[in-house]
């Protein structure tokens, strides 16, 4: 039973475990231990391996099937074009797998050695991690409830042996769970350069991108800026443009001029979609970020 | 941020509600409901919950009373397809009633949009919180008598899908409609989702694939923009039905958007046949009720 009470006082509040409202919580007793207080040691073991990290940076959204895995893959093959930049992509998508498939990696195998698990390799300098390499079978389903989705995050922020990377680029899955608080939970101490919102033009996705956005402000994490995916779609005939996803309501221009976060840039829906120049031009972008 | 092992919800995400408690559950709230069906994707943004408010929508013009509940607690998008945002939940003797969006009652909606005190307000629980709710939307919303349940699901096989199933097992019949996009990127997560249904004793009733090509309007060229195939493949890989593809279609995009009634608008347009003769599968697979 993993029910909450109603009115749970909270498991840092002094209450906890004591008051009125925890009497048949399973957690009473933790909580009543003051084992609640007490931090994840796994948080001071992850700010050690991340100081090999220079850059962290979250692709999320709050909407699905916008392009946060297609967008995370070509940002990462983007940077990793300059041979001096060592990248790492880690997918922490643990039901929907995506970035195996999209980086053409299926079926590759994840490695244990005594420094922890290696990564994925495309390239020299292009690392991958993601459950869907831990899965013997592509019909596998991951049929985890939080916690444990939470308990693969930390190993995969703890224990791969990342190496000294200049980028460090998360996929997340769609929402504002469990995923999302244990990644900036568990990088907290570590320091996230920011996040990278995708959105699709329509008011559908802009609404649960504006919750993402909200997101971000509760938990302090810096938003680096939005992109707009699937913009507009070019017919491969006749070159003329359409709005597949019609921006109702003034698609991402508006919702980052109303809510003051930049706007990155937008691809359109191109089914022999190159966006290279896409990529430089928000490395650029995100350099003069991180470095000012 | 602060640091904690607790497996409970973050601390600063209060109940949003302002005045709704927790209703007495009532085991008999889904007593009058003749077929559940959840609509489920391993893959984001595929349109789970585009066919499920028009296959409502088409049941509902088929003759049927037809309730919506949608368990997608971090990106609730029915109210705004159906025009019912900002809608307010009201209190019964049996427990919470649903938004009824006409006025014959015959289409009625539960979403955690509507308990929002802000639309844009990130309901950022852990699992055991978004579980509690989705088990108070299952035993407390008093649906009434109701032909079809459609239940809207998030993407993926975690939490909201392990408690809905377990939460609304005990009534049947109980089937699930799986929803993909013809590329291999949403295939992949739906293989996995196929895989849920059997390992929870789900029934499938079938596989329909969203996005099946493009109509240029200038030049009338048929693009597959997320490529194509994927959805008939997948349903023969599984050994379920394949109930039809429906196209992208700006129409429908813009009904969406404006919370109008596609079914109803737009009967020229190219999805209303495919989801029309879905939502006729879905009628002449589940067996009429006696009297």
């Amino acid at each position: 039973m993993e029910e909450v009470p109603h009115d749970c006082p909270g498991a840092d509040s002094a209450q906890a475990g004591r008051g009125a409202s925890c009497h048949g919580c399973p957690n009473q007793r933790l909580c009543a231990s003051g084992a609640g207080a007490t931090p994840d040691p796994a948080i001071e073991e992850i700010k050690e391996k991340m100081k090999t990290v220079k850059h962290k940076i979250l692709v999320l959204s709050g909407k699905g099937g916008v392009g946060k895995s297609t967008f995370s893959a070509h940002l990462a093959h983007g940077l990793a074009e300059d041979e001096n930049t060592q990248i790492a992509l880690l997918d922490i998508d643990i039901c929907g797998p995506s970035i195996p498939k999209i980086m053409g990696l299926e079926g590759e195998q994840v490695h244990q050695s005594g420094s922890g698990w290696s990564p994925v390799y495309l390239e020299d300098n292009l690392g991958v991690m993601s459950v869907g390499f831990l899965l013997s079978s592509p019909d596998d389903a991951v049929i985890w409830r939080g916690p444990k989705k939470n308990g693969m995050i930390k190993q995969f922020l703890r224990d791969v042996d990342w190496g000294d990377v200049d980028y460090l680029i998360v996929d997340t899955p769609p929402g504002t769970s469990d995923e999302h608080l244990s990644v900036v939970q568990y990088l907290a101490a570590a320091h996230i350069d920011g996040a990278v919102i995708i959105t699709t033009p329509q008011e559908v996705s802009l609404q649960d991108v504006r919750k993402e956005i909200n997101f971000c402000h509760k938990v302090k994490l810096p938003i680096i800026g939005v992109v707009e995916n699937m913009s507009g779609f070019i017919c491969p005939k006749c070159k003329k443009e359409s709005q597949i996803f019609p921006p109702t309501t003034g698609g991402a221009e508006l919702m980052c001029q109303d809510l003051e976060v930049p706007l990155l840039g937008r691809v359109p829906l191109d089914p022999l979609i190159g966006i290279q120049e896409f990529c430089n031009l928000h490395q650029s972008k995100e350099e003069n970020l991180i470095s000012s | 941020m602060k640091e904690r092992t607790h497996p409970c919800t973050q601390r600063e995400e209060s109940w949003a509600v302002s005045g709704l408690s927790s209703a007495t559950s009532d085991p008999g709230n889904l007593a009058g409901v003749r077929h559940i069906i959840l609509v489920l994707s391993g893959k984001g943004g595929v349109g789970k919950s585009t066919v499920s408010t028009e296959l409502a929508l088409a049941l509902r013009h088929a003759g049927k009373k037809v309730g919506i509940l949608d368990v997608d607690l971090c990106g609730p998008s029915i109210p705004r397809m159906l025009g019912a945002q900002g809608r307010a939940v009201h209190q019964c003797d049996r427990g919470w009633a649903p938004v009824f969006l006409d006025r014959e009652q015959s289409l009625s909606l539960m979403s955690v949009g509507f308990l929002l005190e802000k639309p844009d307000e990130a309901v950022v629980w852990r699992g055991p919180k978004k579980n509690a709710l989705i088990k108070q939307f299952v035993s407390d919303v008093a649906w009434g008598e109701l032909d079809y349940l459609v239940v809207d699901t998030p993407p993926g096989t975690s939490d909201e899908h392990m408690t809905t199933i377990e939460a609304l097992r005990p009534h049947q019949p109980l089937g699930a409609l799986v929803v993909t996009t013809p590329q291999a990127v949403s295939v992949g997560d739906v293989r996995r989702e196929l895989t849920f249904c059997r390992k929870t004793g789900l029934r499938v009733m079938g596989v329909v694939e969203n996005m099946s090509g493009f109509t240029c309007p200038h030049c009338a060229e048929c693009t597959s923009v997320f490529s194509r195939g994927g959805g008939e493949e997948l349903a023969q890989l599984a050994g379920v039905p394949f109930l039809g593809s429906v196209p992208l279609d700006p129409e429908l995009m813009r009904s969406l958007e404006e919370g109008h009634d596609f079914i109803q608008e737009f009967p020229g347009s190219p999805a209303f046949a495919a989801l029309t003769s879905i939502a006729q599968k879905i009628l002449d697979a589940t067996p009429a009720c006696l009297p």
